[in-house]
């Protein structure tokens, strides 16, 4: 499991490393520190949702609702705050995050206890989370002058120059990493995406890990619904429409199988980078916008193949050893 | 004058690990039905799939009215007039019995599209013919009995031009009248040419429907005849008798009070009265022929299934168990008949595969402790002489017998009180096979008290203290394992074979 995706990983790496250096032989300094931590920073939301993801998918699921669960959590932390601006910042993002949590219960119950696929649940919620915008703002925007100056300035201020976006992005990245691999938890997730027979027979619930799982996404996606508003100052039922396309890509080039249980937060990371880069840097360098969309594109169906070809290789290993052996 | 249909000769083939088939013969004449006669694991299925295409033998010919023939997929198989009507039918829920049956050489119109009209009409007559004329031709699969659908399963073999018609154990899931009705229909493909090879545990089916039989053993075939001139006790000799005796290891286990009491188990579909105790350092062997019950009822024991009624006493406590982790609270763990689908991991560290089921007590406040999952991992696999180069490597690269001892390793690991193991040894090598029975010896010796569900009458007989026979989802019998059981015995009670027949 750790040399494939280990392998997927270095390799995505040196594309992305490629990359910068391309683009900066077009456009000299785009390979500065300053413009990387933008693209970093510009990333940070699609790092932290993929890693939501990467939890459900890991596990045979798939949370499409993801999007429209920030984009509600987002609205209900916009209203808020434009209703009364002085609650704190931090209250607010722990509303939206439990906003997002409540709405990943809901997903994940429906899973759970009523044994509906994924993705059916989950685009079912995808809708009705976005109608809910609807109803409680009304129809309308919480545009920019609504908000007051700190709601803004929490994604804003800068530390070690970098942006406070990013050091949300690399904490939760650190804290995933320790979750997914030195609790019991993770490797329970892994356990019943790889084999699900083997974990029930290990006497791991399945049923309440997937719960679990959606849970993380939804909490995650509701963070970022005030980090979306916060750093766009724009609160809408157009939020993030069609997001969730862009989560999953980031995982499965990132090397996370859609066939469960095999995948790592570095993966996550650097499917979410290589999107992030190609927005950012195709533009610099005059790439229209449609060779970005299918550069984007072709980097899934590029992932896809690469993955699908390591894991061939490594049976036709067991079967020469195991023929040695006999 | 007899008509060959088919003829294999020589036909070899091997898995990694395993020899399924060695140096086979079989011959099927026109008109007659052969019956294939074998214990379980003996090489019948892999027969069968390399008659149907679906595996190539590594050595030997395949002569098809005389002419050598090469069968590389299932379609040549069928385009050579080979058709297979396997145990569990392999048929289509959602489309209709006549798209079925013509499935694959539907009549197609003068534009190349399907000819409904003729599809539904010929799907009519056939069925009429076969005399299943009850059998509604637009009825969807799934609305319509496993007996009509192993008769739909029939008339798909009909509809082409097949000479030669395999049939699966077709007798496994059906009721007694319909098996009647079954017979039938075999006696009217035998008058009308067909070379018919049938598959079956059931001895007193296998008298009344063939004329002559194969028997398998180990993969090689150790007689055929025609079944007029055999008596049963001969078949039943030339299916037990081994060229190499096995040699088991001698235990001295002190057999002490019952850990485990099943009392009145009941299943609606799989098992039915199941009742049995378990001693402390015993071992009991479970024995039966396929689609007995034994591993549903070993799954209701670790709490997969649920009976619909009936009591478990474990330690003296009644417990219920509503999923595998009760049961491992219970102090009762399983090692699963199918080892990749369901024991071990193999894309998997070993020694990620040993504490899976421990990650509890490995845990510290929900954190893994690296350390001491290795440590737990060296302490049992150096009990299982688990051969391997580190514990870091993948278990996919172990050899079967090495991936049955993580297996075993992982649930040992969680100190049980009661451990089930469902065919331990099925598809390993001989000498991991030796290595996992004195294993189970120094398990008893500790206290631990074995279920051990095994199809090999060596293994039963030579590992049990007290072997149970299951038929049909009941318990026939407990026999305790001394001098005066012979396996004959045991096949008998399996099989529902009367003892006046001898």
């Amino acid at each position: 499991m750790i040399k494939i995706s280990r392998s997927h990983e270095f390799w995505l790496f040196i594309v992305i490393l490629m990359m910068i250096l391309g683009t900066s032989f077009r456009s000299p300094g785009f390979s500065s520190p300053g413009k990387l931590i933008e693209i970093f920073n510009d990333s940070s939301m699609l790092i932290i949702l993929a890693l939501g993801q990467m939890a459900v998918i890991l596990t045979r699921s798939i949370d499409l609702s993801m999007a429209s669960n920030l984009a509600l959590s987002g609205m209900i932390v916009a209203l808020i705050n434009a209703a009364y601006p002085a609650i704190p910042v931090p209250a607010l993002m722990l509303i939206a995050t439990l906003s997002g949590l409540m709405l990943g219960v809901f997903n994940g119950t429906l899973i759970w206890w009523l044994g509906i696929p994924s993705i059916v649940v989950t685009l079912g919620t995808l809708t009705i989370y976005r109608g809910v915008i609807f109803l409680i703002a009304g129809g309308k925007w919480v545009n920019a002058d609504a908000f007051s100056e700190s709601f803004i300035q929490y994604t804003r201020v800068e530390f070690l120059g970098i942006p406070a976006l990013a050091w949300y992005a690399i904490l939760i990245v650190i804290a995933f990493y320790i979750f997914m691999t030195r609790t019991s938890t993770g490797r329970s997730i892994y356990a019943i995406g790889i084999n699900p027979n083997a974990a029930l027979y290990a006497g791991i619930n399945i049923g309440k890990t997937k719960f679990l799982t959606f849970c993380i996404s939804g909490a995650l996606s509701g963070f970022c619904g005030y980090l979306w508003v916060s750093r766009y100052v724009i609160g809408s039922v157009e939020v993030a429409k069609g997001y969730e396309l862009t989560v999953v890509a980031a995982c499965v080039i990132g090397g996370i199988s859609i066939a469960g249980g095999v995948g790592s937060v570095v993966g996550a990371v650097l499917g979410a980078l290589f999107l992030g880069f190609i927005s950012n840097a195709l533009p610099v360098i005059g790439v229209s916008p449609f060779w970005q969309l299918a550069i984007s594109g072709g980097a899934i169906i590029l992932a896809v193949i690469i993955n699908a070809s390591s894991q061939k290789s490594g049976k036709r290993l067991i079967l020469k050893q195991s023929e040695a052996k006999s | 004058m007899r008509e060959s249909k088919i003829k294999l000769s020589g036909i070899t083939k091997t898995f990694p690990g395993v020899r399924a088939l060695h140096n086979v013969e079989l011959e099927l004449f026109k008109g007659e039905v052969t019956a294939l006669i074998g214990e379980n694991g003996a090489g019948k299925s892999t027969l069968v799939k390399t008659m149907t295409g679906i595996y190539q033998p590594d050595s030997g010919d395949i002569f098809i009215a005389g002419q050598k023939v090469e069968l590389l997929s299932p379609h040549d198989a069928f385009s050579l007039g080979i058709t297979a009507i396997h145990q569990e039918t392999v048929l289509f829920d959602e489309l209709s019995v006549a798209e079925n049956i013509f499935l694959g050489h539907s009549p197609k119109t003068r534009l190349r599209t399907i000819d409904w009209r003729k599809l539904n009409s010929d799907a009519r007559a056939l069925l009429d013919d076969m005399g299943a004329g009850h059998i509604n031709a637009d009825a969807k699969l799934k609305d319509i009995s496993i007996a009509n659908k192993h008769l739909v399963a029939v008339a798909r073999a009909l509809s082409v031009e097949s000479d030669v018609v395999i049939m699966d154990e077709p007798t496994a899931a059906l009721s007694h009248k319909e098996i009647e009705d079954l017979f039938v229909l075999v006696d009217k493909l035998k008058n009308d040419g067909k070379a018919i090879l049938f598959i079956s545990h059931k001895f007193d089916e296998i008298y009344k429907i063939a004329d002559r039989y194969t028997v398998f053993r180990d993969g090689e075939m150790v007689g055929s005849g025609v079944l007029a001139d055999t008596t049963q006790s001969q078949i039943v000799q030339m299916m037990v008798g081994r060229s190499v005796e096995q040699i088991f290891p001698k235990r001295n286990a002190a057999i002490g009070s019952p850990v485990l009491q099943v009392k009145d188990y009941n299943h609606p579909t799989e098992f039915a009265d199941i009742g049995f105790e378990l001693n402390e350092g015993e071992i009991l062997g479970f024995y039966g022929l396929v689609g007995a019950g034994r591993s549903e009822l070993m799954h209701s024991l670790f709490g997969i299934t649920r009976p619909s009624s009936g009591t478990l006493i474990a330690q003296g406590n009644v417990v219920s168990l509503k999923s595998p982790a009760d049961a491992i609270d219970a102090g009762i763990v399983y090692l699963p008949e199918e080892r990749g689908k369901q024991g071990v991991i193999l894309d998997w560290p070993i020694f990620e595969n040993i504490s899976l089921p421990s990650l509890q007590s490995t845990s510290k406040n929900g954190f893994l402790q690296l350390a001491k999952e290795f440590a737990l991992a060296r302490k049992y696999a150096e009990r299982l002489d688990l051969r391997a180069a580190s514990f870091s490597q993948n278990a996919g690269t172990l050899s079967g017998g090495n991936q049955q001892k993580v297996v075993i390793a992982k649930w040992l690991a969680m100190e049980p009180n009661v451990i089930i193991l469902d065919e331990p040894t099925k598809g390993i090598d001989i000498g991991s096979k030796a290595a996992v029975h004195s294993f189970m010896g120094e398990l008893v010796s500790e206290g631990l008290s074995v279920i051990m569900v095994s199809s090999e009458i060596p293994e039963v007989m030579g590992m049990s203290d007290r072997i149970v026979v299951m038929r049909e989802g009941r318990i026939v019998n407990i026999f305790k394992n001394d001098d005066d059981l012979t396996a004959e015995m045991l096949i008998r009670t399996a099989a529902g074979i009367e003892d006046s027949v001898a």
